[in-house]
């Protein structure tokens, strides 16, 4: 906690851009379902409103102090993108790590699920493993070509090696986040990854190697290397089947993902959505499921 | 579906998996479990599309199974689980 307090008042190299749409093309109006998901993740909270299945609009967000707080900020902003009002919304799913304090849903669905049914809708029905590095831990998922999941595995023990651990960094090295995997592929030969991802050992070792004259890219390499392998470690238990897609804050860092990438020898797949928005999607989508099974709200 | 509840740190991996296509609900698991690892939900929520209950490993136990399954394996002439046994439908295993 006082770590934050402290970053807080520096600059902010960790925070990335918040942001709403809304798709021109859906007229809510006409809709016969309109289903709410609501992913409140460690680090950023989204939700997403689908008519009859298909994205009408969504918002992305950094995750407050609390659920409630955070479920209700995404909401607000989603809807500001559109002239819907809240009570039109038919079924509200909560998921993400925050699911339990997310008051407007109607039913809270996990992460595991959600993201394989996103995937699933945001890459096509040839994915058959999900990878979800989050900010505060990582899951590797396998699903069939419905999204249902087959097989999962989860690991939040630790924050090492996840999104957050990697706001710290940039952090420190003061480099923005989103330029986080650009800087740390310029470095003439790949440095041999820090010792620990360990937040707080990985932060006392990266100031050592600043200090023996390494550049801040070569160290944001070491780290995401370590990282990458780190994740590798994890999803190694489960094994990796084609198609491979990659969800979570950290899908957007190419520093790990791409390092990451070489180890298993495949290449993940790409969409024209953001992958940070798969487990509301994914959320949203089981919210339409439960309304045509005649489990919404209105019967 | 196989649920794989756990982790995996520097000692090795600790995992149990709940196979979900051959779990019934029975409850038998959490009858018989000293350490109250296993309850019985009416709503996967892994599947929410699946009807009927199904075992899961309580959400306070998944970071600490290693601990909490240690008086179940004794290093020397381990006795089988009392929950694999107590499956008859053969939907619980352990990595360790
Ligand atoms: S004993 Fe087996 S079938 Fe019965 S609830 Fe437990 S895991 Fe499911
Ligand atoms: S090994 Fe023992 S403590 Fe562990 S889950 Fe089975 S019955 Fe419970």
């Amino acid at each position: 906690m006082q770590i934050e307090m402290r970053e807080e008042k520096k600059q902010e190299f960790w925070r990335w851009k918040e942001s709403n749409w809304k798709n021109p093309d859906i007229e809510w109006r006409s809709g016969k379902f309109i289903t709410l998901g609501i992913d409140v993740g460690s680090v950023s909270s989204q939700a997403v409103v689908m008519v009859d299945g298909q994205i009408f609009a969504y918002s992305n967000m950094r995750t407050g102090s609390d659920s409630p707080h955070s479920a209700r900020k995404a909401l607000d902003f989603v809807l500001e993108a559109t002239d819907m009002p809240e009570d039109r919304v038919d079924y509200c799913v909560g998921t993400g790590y925050g699911r339990v304090n997310v008051p407007m849903a109607d039913r809270t669905i996990t992460e595991i699920a959600c993201h394989a049914r996103g995937a699933n809708f945001i890459y096509g029905p040839e994915v058959r493993t999900v990878l979800d590095v989050g900010g505060q831990d990582i899951k590797a998922i396998q699903c069939d070509e419905k999204g249902r999941v087959t097989n999962f595995l989860m690991n939040d023990k630790c924050a090492a090696g996840t999104g957050r651990g990697m706001e710290v960094f940039a952090d420190l090295l003061g480099i923005a986040i989103d330029e986080v995997g650009e800087r740390s592929f310029q470095v003439k030969e790949e440095p041999p990854p820090v010792s620990s991802t360990c937040v707080v050992y990985a932060k006392s070792e990266a100031l050592g190697l600043l200090r023996k004259g390494w550049s801040r890219e070569k160290v944001l390499a070491a780290y995401c290397r370590a990282m990458a392998e780190r994740i590798y470690s994890l999803v190694e238990r489960l094994g990796v089947k084609p198609q491979l897609a990659v969800t979570g804050g950290l899908a957007k860092n190419s520093g790990v993902i791409e390092r990451l990438m070489f180890m298993i020898g495949l290449k993940p797949m790409n969409s024209k959505w953001d992958a940070q928005i798969a487990g509301a999607i994914g959320a949203a989508l089981f919210g339409y499921a439960l309304c045509q099974k005649g489990k919404g709200r209105k019967k | 579906m196989l649920a794989n509840y756990g982790y995996k740190d520097g000692s090795g991996d600790y995992f149990i998996t709940i196979n979900t296509d051959l779990c019934n609900g029975c409850g038998e698991c959490v009858a018989v479990c000293p350490a109250n690892i296993f309850i019985v939900v009416d709503e996967d929520p892994n599947d929410p599309m699946r009807d009927g209950p199904v075992a899961i490993v309580a959400e306070e136990k998944k970071k600490k199974l290693k601990y909490e399954c240690n008086p179940c394996k004794p290093t020397q002439n381990r006795p089988p689980l009392p929950c694999v046994e107590a499956c008859k439908t053969g939907a619980i295993s352990h990595s360790w």
